[in-house]
This record gives C-alpha cells, sequence and structure tokens, in this order.
C-alpha cells in the first residue's frame, strides 16, 4: 500500500464530521435500493438479462459499436473515436474553435472526469460549466467527484456557503434551498448563453444511433437541448444493442442508484433535431472514447468489469467504502468498482493496495444490477499484483507463511494438531490473548502484517472436535 | 486513424475478424401486464402524487380547458403546438402563447414563462411517467424551462410501463430525434442529501388526464 493512499484512509478515518456524512449517505442510498428492488417481483430474472445482454454485447463489441455509428450517421449526426484523453480534448478545442464557442456547459460525465475534460478546455481559454449541483460545487472548489452518483456526498452546506461565497460573489447562504435558486439562477444565464453542451451517456442504444442520458435535475436535459452543439462523450463499453433493451436497464438503474423507481428525467437521443422540430441541436457528436477499456478486453473473467452501468450500488453496500471515503481512493472510480477498474485502465502498480483494501464479504456482488463478481476480480487482481512483484518488493516472510500454511494444509493430522495448539491458546476470559501468545507475534513482520488484520482468538474446541461430538 | 485502431484492438482481443456478424444475443425482455383503463389511471394519479405531482380528471376537453384555465389564470403560458391541446381549446386561452414555430422565439418565451403547457404522447401508469417526443407539435423547452409544467392528457395513452412503451414504440429514433420520459418534477439531493424540487427543471408537474 502507497504512503498516500494509507494516508488518506487515515484522514478520512479520523475526521468525525465525514464519517457521518460518508455513513448517513450511503445508508440512504442504501436502504432506498432495498426498497424499491424489493418491490420487483422480477428484480432476479432482470439482473440475468441486463447480464446477459451486457455479455453478448461486449464479447461482439465491434459488431455494435459499428452498428451504433452507422445509425448516428443515418441520423445526421456524427461518431468520433477517441484512445485517450488528448484526443478528446483535440476534438472538442477543434470543433469550439470552427464554431467560435467560448462557453461550453457540461452535464454529469464520469468518463469525462476520467480525461480531465474540463482543465483541458480551460487551459486553451474556453469555459466549461459542470450544471449538476453536486459537480458544479465540485468544480468551484477543485476537487473531484466523492461518489458516483452523489458527487459532492462529503460538502456540508456550510461547506457550500463558503464556496458560493467565495467564488460566486454571494452573501452568504447556508438554507440548502436558497442555494439550489442561486445555482439555478448562476446556470440557467450559462445554459441559454452557451455555444456548446457536453453531456455523458448512460446508454448508446445500436439500432438506434441513440443516446440514453438518465438525471433527476434537468440539467443534462437542458445541456441536451438548448446550444446548438451536442457532444456526448462516452465509454466504448456503453453499446446495448436495442432500444427495447432499455426496458431492462431502465428498470435496474435508478433503482440501484438511488433507489427512486424512475429518475426524473431519461433522455433518449437520436440525432440533431429533425425538419419541423422546433427546438434541439443543429449538430450532435458521440464521442467514443477507448482510454484503456480495450486493455480489459482479452481476459475472459476480468472483461466483465465493463458491463458496469455506474449505479454506484456496491458504493453504498460497501464496509470499506463507508470508512474510507471516495477521495482515499488513487482515481475517479471509487468504491468496489474503483478497486476493479483503477488497476486495470492505470495498471496494477498504480496502487497495489487497492485490491487488497477489501473485506471480500462479497456484499458488492450481490447488489450489483448487472452481477459484475466484483470480488472475484478482486482476487484475481491481487493475483495480478503479487505476480507482478519484483522479487526485491516482496514479503518474503508472508510468501513462506503462506507456503507453511498450504504445506499443512495437505497433512490432516498435523493441521489438527496445530488446531490444538491453537486451542491450548485460547483466551480465557479477559480477551487479551495476544499478549500471552509466544513472542513470534511481536516479531517486526509478523506485527506489520497483523497491523491491519486482527487476528481472532481460537476457539477453545476446533470444528472437527465438534464434528466428531456431534 | 483512432477508429481503425480502437476497432482492430477490440477485434483481436476477442478474436473477431473485420466484417464478422454477432451471434445470436439474448432476446429482449418485455412483459406486458393486463390492467383495466380505471387501474391505469389510478396507478398513475398514485405514483405521481407520490412525486409531490398533482393530478387532475377531467370528464372531457371542455372540463379541461376550465381545469387549464384555473391553474394559469393571471399567469404567463406557452402552450406546445400539439393538436390535442388545440381541441380542448387549451390554447385559446387568455395569457397562452402558442403556435411558435422558431427556435430563438420559442427559447424567449420559455424562459420567462410561469407555466409550460403539453401533452404527453404516452404515459406510464406503474411509476407515473411522462413520455415526450419531440416532433413539430412537441417542442423540448416548454416541458422544460418554465417553473411549472401542465400536461393534458386523453386517457388512452395511458400505457402500462415501460414494456408497453418499447413494444408500442420499439424504434424510437425512427420517429423523433429526442423522447424524454419525465417522472415528477425536477429534483436534486446533491447536498446533504437533502431534497430540493425544481433545481434546474420544473419544480412542479401536474397532470390533466381526460376521458
Amino acid at each position: 500500500m502507497s504512503v498516500e493512499f494509507d494516508q488518506k484512509i487515515n484522514e478520512t478515518l479520523a475526521d468525525a464530521n465525514l464519517q457521518l456524512a460518508i455513513y448517513g449517505s450511503t445508508a440512504r442510498l442504501k436502504q432506498g435500493r432495498i426498497d424499491t428492488v424489493g418491490a420487483l417481483p422480477d428484480y432476479q430474472e432482470l439482473r440475468t438479462q441486463a447480464n446477459a445482454v451486457k455479455k453478448h454485447t461486449i464479447e461482439n463489441l465491434d459488431y455494435y459499436l459499428e452498428e451504433f455509428e452507422r445509425n448516428v450517421k443515418a441520423r445526421g449526426g456524427q461518431v468520433v473515436y477517441c484512445k485517450d484523453a488528448t484526443d478528446v480534448a483535440d476534438f472538442v478545442l477543434g470543433l469550439a474553435k470552427e464554431r467560435e464557442a467560448r462557453l461550453i456547459v457540461k452535464s454529469k460525465s464520469m468518463t469525462t472526469e476520467e480525461v480531465d475534460l474540463n482543465e483541458r478546455l480551460e487551459h486553451h481559454g474556453l469555459e466549461s460549466v459542470e450544471t449538476d449541483l453536486g459537480e458544479y460545487i465540485l468544480q468551484l472548489a477543485h476537487e473531484r467527484p466523492y461518489h458516483i452518483v452523489a458527487p459532492a456526498l462529503h460538502k456540508t452546506r456550510y461547506d457550500v456557503a463558503e464556496i458560493f461565497t467565495e467564488k460566486l460573489k454571494v452573501p452568504r447562504e447556508t438554507v440548502i434551498e436558497k442555494q439550489t435558486a442561486i445555482a439555478r439562477s448562476v446556470l440557467r444565464e450559462k445554459f441559454l448563453a452557451a455555444d456548446i453542451g457536453i453531456s455523458g451517456a448512460n446508454f448508446l442504444v445500436a439500432d438506434s444511433g441513440a443516446v440514453v442520458i438518465i438525471e433527476n435535475e434537468g440539467n443534462a436535459r437542458l445541456t441536451t437541448s438548448a446550444p446548438k452543439v451536442h457532444i456526448a462523450v462516452a465509454g466504448i463499453e456503453k453499446v446495448i444493442p436495442r432500444a427495447q433493451d432499455l426496458a431492462t436497464f431502465l428498470k435496474l438503474l435508478a433503482r440501484s442508484a438511488t433507489g427512486q423507481m424512475m429518475s426524473v428525467y431519461a433522455s433518449f437521443l437520436a440525432g440533431p433535431r429533425r425538419p419541423g422540430e422546433v427546438d434541439g441541436p443543429d449538430e450532435f457528436y458521440v464521442v467514443l472514447l477507448d482510454n484503456g477499456r480495450t486493455k480489459l478486453l482479452p481476459d475472459r473473467s476480468k472483461r466483465q468489469s465493463l458491463y458496469c452501468i455506474r449505479c454506484g450500488a456496491c458504493l453504498n453496500t460497501c464496509p470499506v467504502y463507508r470508512k474510507i471515503g471516495g477521495h482515499s481512493f488513487p482515481w475517479v472510480y471509487s468504491g468496489p468498482i474503483g478497486a476493479i477498474l483503477t488497476p486495470q485502465f492505470m495498471g496494477v502498480s498504480h496502487e497495489p493496495g487497492l485490491p487488497f483494501a477489501s473485506s471480500l464479504c462479497g456484499a458488492c456482488g450481490e447488489v450489483c444490477p448487472v452481477k459484475i463478481d466484483i470480488p472475484k476480480i478482486l482476487l484475481e487482481l491481487r493475483s495480478d499484483v503479487k505476480k507482478s512483484e519484483t522479487r526485491e518488493k516482496q514479503n518474503r516472510w508472508e510468501k513462506l507463511a503462506f507456503r507453511a500454511f498450504a504445506w499443512l494444509m495437505t497433512k490432516p493430522s498435523l493441521f489438527e494438531m496445530a488446531g490444538r495448539i491453537g486451542a491450548s491458546m485460547a483466551p480465557s476470559t479477559d480477551g487479551k490473548w495476544i499478549s500471552s501468545v509466544p513472542a513470534a507475534m511481536n516479531l517486526p513482520p509478523v506485527k506489520r502484517w497483523l497491523s491491519q488484520r486482527d487476528l481472532p482468538p481460537p476457539p477453545g474446541r476446533s470444528f472437527r472436535e465438534l464434528w466428531r461430538r456431534r | 486513424m483512432a477508429r481503425e485502431n480502437i476497432l482492430h484492438k477490440i477485434r483481436t482481443a476477442l478474436g473477431r475478424s473485420a466484417g464478422q456478424d454477432a451471434a445470436d444475443g439474448p432476446p429482449p425482455r418485455i412483459v406486458v401486464p393486463e390492467m383495466e383503463i380505471e387501474d391505469r389511471i389510478h396507478s398513475m394519479r398514485t405514483r405521481i402524487e407520490a412525486l409531490a405531482g398533482r393530478t387532475m380528471r377531467a370528464a372531457n376537453g371542455c372540463a379541461a380547458r376550465e381545469m387549464v384555465a384555473g391553474e394559469i389564470a393571471g399567469k404567463t403560458s406557452v402552450a406546445s403546438n400539439s393538436p390535442f391541446l388545440r381541441e380542448c381549446g387549451v390554447t385559446e386561452l387568455p395569457g397562452v402563447r402558442s403556435g411558435i414555430t422558431d427556435r430563438e422565439e420559442l427559447r424567449q418565451i420559455c424562459a420567462v414563462a410561469d407555466i409550460g403547457i403539453t401533452s404527453a404522447d404516452y404515459v406510464l401508469a406503474d411509476t407515473g411517467t411522462l413520455v415526450m417526443i419531440a416532433s413539430p407539435a412537441e417542442a423540448r423547452l416548454i416541458s422544460l424551462l418554465p417553473p411549472v409544467h401542465l400536461a393534458v392528457v386523453p386517457k388512452e395513452r395511458i400505457l402500462t410501463g415501460l414494456d408497453e412503451l418499447f413494444s408500442v414504440v420499439p424504434q424510437p429514433a425512427e420517429i423523433t430525434s429526442s423522447m424524454v420520459m419525465i417522472t415528477g418534477p425536477s429534483r436534486t439531493a446533491d447536498i446533504e442529501q437533502f431534497l430540493v424540487r425544481g433545481v434546474h427543471g420544473p419544480g412542479a408537474i401536474a397532470v390533466v388526464v381526460v376521458g
């Protein structure tokens, strides 16, 4: 584990207010999911269907991307493939220059967070404004999202009051409704003046050439309807075969994300406005971003990481996320899904401790609406991390201990004897058994290993003994 | 070229070749339940009201017009070009701007109007969702810019849910550039998970069911 990761975790754990904020918010989102999902009689069938559709699409990804591209073109839109952050920025900058655009409005998109799009555009003199309330607050504060669906989860009304006073030069305001009204009026002006709107996409529909955007505030609708140019930025894995598949995915997404039956707005957008339509953009572009996604495809097991629909349910249920929060994670994606995406996108050495920052309790896999087996992928990534370690970096003691343990496991009588020795050291009543066990526990490598792990006291009787006496 | 490069990487990783067909995938899962019209109306009204929207029932177009007149009295409104609104006489009411076909004009009017009046192409009973298909009859901004959205819908357009919608309209892109599903008023919970309505879209929504 890197020093930085360790430090951020400790900072978060030490901040009592932050702990309350994370715990409270995730608890509400988690309960909302349980309530709405519980009311769906065919929830498990929907998950199975969603998983099957995603699996099929990823296995035939080139086919569906080409179909999507053909249909976007047929509707008068354009598709732009981008391999990385520079490609995306170059495309947007080039188009902005041609259209003499100065002001860009943006709706929430994790994909654009991946490529630091705002920073890149602003570096070249464009104004690019986030319009989702949470994202807007974070843009003003120069922070990245804390959570996939609740980006400003860690900010209180008092934090927001300070940010607005400082950045917007408005009188201090701590009433949440009034803060929201301030953002509405500032951003309304931006929407009406913007030259280009940039959105993300929750789904790309191959048979329609359409992007689907899910939101609650209406900022994505404004972003995609008011300016004359709409650019949707999406990862290549977002494609699904048919519009009819939305009947499955729309039922799962909002329920898993926020516990709503439907999000307030689900926009299905296919190309620029058509003859006769009164409003809508004149130009429609879809940026299909790789940015490392193709690296995930060769591995038949791990490629399921690309099924993710970014609902955030795994974050809300994860005992680790709920303690260490979003900013402890080393990249834009946090929680269990971040723990499997980051090492695969950035390489396992980016933060080798990440796949280990899990209790493997399995909750993330259980709540995933597309049935990604996150715990299994975490284990595979742990193995990848170990394999990638150089000889000097390897913990030789740990390796030796596990080799001895593996050997012991193959010798039933020795294993049983070891169990009995353990049992004989069982605590009396004070529970402080560790101090009475041999000095080996205090050897530096063992002590270090135990600094982040609990060694539960052995039971007085082993399972085998109980089984024999049953 | 990024396009060729990316497609090539994908094909290599998946062991596929250029132009190769996709294997048969799982068929779409569309299950349309049976539901009486009165049950649909009841379900849809319950759902919208649970989201702090309001619903009304009008026996006919005339009654609907009177209800709308009550809602918009003393306020400025902009109505879509929906033939159904015209049939009901809503577009003739005092204070209502309608018949706009110019984008700039529409945008300016919507930006200052108190109420946006539309019909809806469909309504989903199980979630209380209005389905708005953009066309010369329905512009996008009328249900979006004004702080209040008022929709007047004949009861025949109430479908059971998403499955029925996508069986009635399996290919939305063939008929429109924009199909938006609206479920309740615009909302946010981005600050301390505290619910605020009307952050960017309308903070209030009212639906008149006709028939």
